[in-house]
């Protein structure tokens, strides 16, 4: 498409002030952080790396830090297992309501956040709670499964669509049985989008406030949830900068990897 | 079980439905040992088909399906001694070469040195000598349905069968294929079914030929025989381009142009005519003809002399064709 001289200086400035919206107030972020001002005046008149020592030190950061890795990696597997099988059963096989379950599949991300949790929470403690699990970090990884699920899904259903289903025909061909044809042939060709999906999933995961608060039981915190609940403490406000300056540095590793495996044909 | 008789494969009231629509009807073949045999047919005729069918890709509905001898209708592809080349050659992306082609020895265990040798062989024997380490993305397409090929004849199976194999090349390149594919079959002496819509890559390459329409076989014969002597209007129209009068026909390459008034000849058929039109293809002409006595009759003419200018003359033109007997052939109405 060709556009005149105007339009694309248009497009061009619209597409600044998108972006400056954005990364702006991260960037306001990651300053605050070594802002030696306790109330953050701006600007900065002094640096320091006070904050940072300080978070390093603080126990509820790093407790609620090991939680969230433990319940991202929880739900990136239970997403990678059903997510998958989902997508194969969709993508491979021809049955009744095929439509309405890939509908059913990736509904869960529209979904608002707190209607997920609140309903996750009332199934929770009428069904899960009487039989003996109370809710607690097993619930937190389910409840994030639902949404996590739904990349996975995504990522390996469109894989499948770009690869021809006549690569395992023709493995069989040769000889392999279908074991040998899903390790040899259908396996590696989806190992990319697997693992762009898992860190998508993992990312999703570990950046979840909504679900989590209805999910997460009595002393299970996140990291989001313990950023939120520390924010309002004027004394705790220059380690939750940190914290999140930390995250803001971390999320960029698996977006980074993720582009590249998706984009990656081989 | 019929004892291995000198038959590769054997079709028996072979049938398969898919929902509603039969796209096998009822199809009884016998491919020899060593034949190049082709099955001829327009998309929607079932010839995919029954090729999936023999593969094991797909289960018949009815009837069997005999590997040389062996029932083995319902067992899968990775237990039958055929391998097959697919239209879109399936070459596994994230393989080389080498691995590609040696993929079904692996499976088979076949030790390490054993399968690089051999791998080695059959490549060289599709002439891509060097090109062990490249990657199918890196191949140009009839590269690519070389190592098709390799890939499938390193396994040494008794069948080898080829979905409308040269389908995704060029005209230059499928027509020098067709002539290498022959050749390779030769030297190999495996039994080759192939599947095409091209009558032209038919008639070129294949002992035999199946004529497919509708899920069932029209006619089976040599190239000569379904040419020459086509059974059924289908097979007529289909293979070659054909003039269909009442009951009898006649190839248009047959028939002689001459001028009105040449004195007649000896177990010879003529109509008289004038010219409607004139179609020059550069190497022939061909030649429609309004008939006297009513209808049309098409005649083909080599370019030997004329040009287009003097061929562009004819039409209007009264003109006697003529032909010997021999070539008339009756046409039955399939009912």
């Amino acid at each position: 498409m060709k556009l005149s001289r105007r339009a694309r200086i248009t497009v061009r400035i619209i597409a600044f002030l998108g972006l400056a919206a954005i990364y702006l107030p991260l960037l306001l972020v990651l300053v605050n952080s070594l802002n030696a001002d306790r109330s953050f005046g701006w600007p900065p008149r002094q640096l320091t790396l006070h904050w940072w020592t300080d978070a390093w030190a603080s126990t509820g950061a790093r407790a609620a830090l090991w939680t969230s890795v433990r319940a991202g990696l929880g739900a990136t597997a239970l997403a990678l297992v059903l997510g998958s099988l989902a997508a194969f059963a969709v993508h491979r096989h021809r049955f009744f309501g095929r439509e309405a379950v890939s509908f059913a599949v990736v509904l869960p991300i529209a979904l608002p956040g707190i209607v997920t949790g609140i309903a996750l929470n009332s199934a929770f403690r009428t069904v899960l709670q009487p039989a003996g699990i109370g809710l607690g970090l097993f619930t937190v990884v389910v409840g994030h499964a639902t949404f996590c699920i739904v990349v996975v899904f995504n990522n390996v259903t469109a894989r499948l669509r770009r690869t021809s289903g006549s690569y395992e025909e023709a493995a069989m061909d040769l000889g392999a049985t279908t074991f040998q044809v899903y390790r040899d042939i259908t396996f590696p060709l989806l190992r990319s989008a697997l693992a762009a999906g898992a860190l998508l999933a993992f990312a999703l995961s570990f950046d979840e406030i909504a679900v989590t608060t209805f999910t997460a039981g009595a002393g299970v915190q996140t990291l989001p949830v313990w950023i939120f609940a520390n924010m309002a403490r004027p004394n705790q406000a220059p380690v939750v900068n940190v914290v999140a300056a930390v995250l803001v540095l971390l999320s960029v590793v698996p977006i980074y990897l993720a582009q590249r495996l998706s984009s990656d044909t081989k | 079980m019929a004892a291995d008789d000198g038959t590769a494969v054997r079709l028996t009231g072979l049938r398969k439905a898919f929902g509603a629509t039969e796209a096998v009807a009822g199809v009884d073949l016998e491919v020899r040992d060593g034949e190049f045999f082709a099955m001829l047919g327009p998309s929607g005729s079932g010839k995919t088909t029954v090729l999936r069918i023999i593969a094991g890709f797909e289960e018949p509905t009815a009837g069997t399906v005999e590997l040389a001898g062996r029932e083995v209708t319902r067992l899968a592809p990775f237990e039958r001694d055929v391998n097959t080349v697919f239209q879109d050659y399936a070459l596994f992306p994230h393989m080389t070469v080498e691995q590609n082609i040696a993929y079904g020895l692996k499976i088979r265990k076949v030790p390490k040195a054993e399968r690089r040798e051999r791998a080695h062989a059959a490549l060289s024997s599709v002439r891509l000598d060097g090109y062990e380490r490249r990657r199918p993305a890196q191949l140009s397409g009839g590269q690519r349905q070389r190592v098709a090929l390799a890939r499938a004849l390193v396994n040494r199976p008794r069948v080898l069968l080829l979905d409308e194999p040269l389908g995704a090349l060029d005209l230059k390149l499928r027509e020098e294929m067709q002539v290498e594919l022959k050749q390779l079959q030769r030297s190999v002496g495996i039994t080759f079914v192939f599947v095409t819509h091209d009558q032209q890559e038919a008639l070129t390459m294949s002992d035999r030929i199946a004529v497919f329409n509708h899920g069932r076989i029209e006619q089976v014969g040599t190239p000569a025989e379904i040419y020459e002597r086509p059974a059924t209007p289908f097979v007529a129209g289909f293979v070659g381009t054909s003039n269909l009068t009442n009951g009898f026909s006649v190839r248009p390459e047959k028939i002689r142009i001459l001028a009105e008034g040449s004195p007649a000849e000896s177990e010879h058929d003529e109509a008289a005519g004038t010219v409607a039109e004139v179609v020059y293809l550069g190497e022939s002409t061909r030649f429609i003809v309004d008939l006297d006595s009513g209808g049309r009759l098409t005649a083909l003419r080599q370019n030997l002399d004329a040009d287009a200018t003097e061929v562009a003359a004819y039409r209007g033109r009264r003109v006697l064709l003529r032909w010997h007997r021999r070539h008339n052939f009756a046409v039955v109405q399939s009912t």
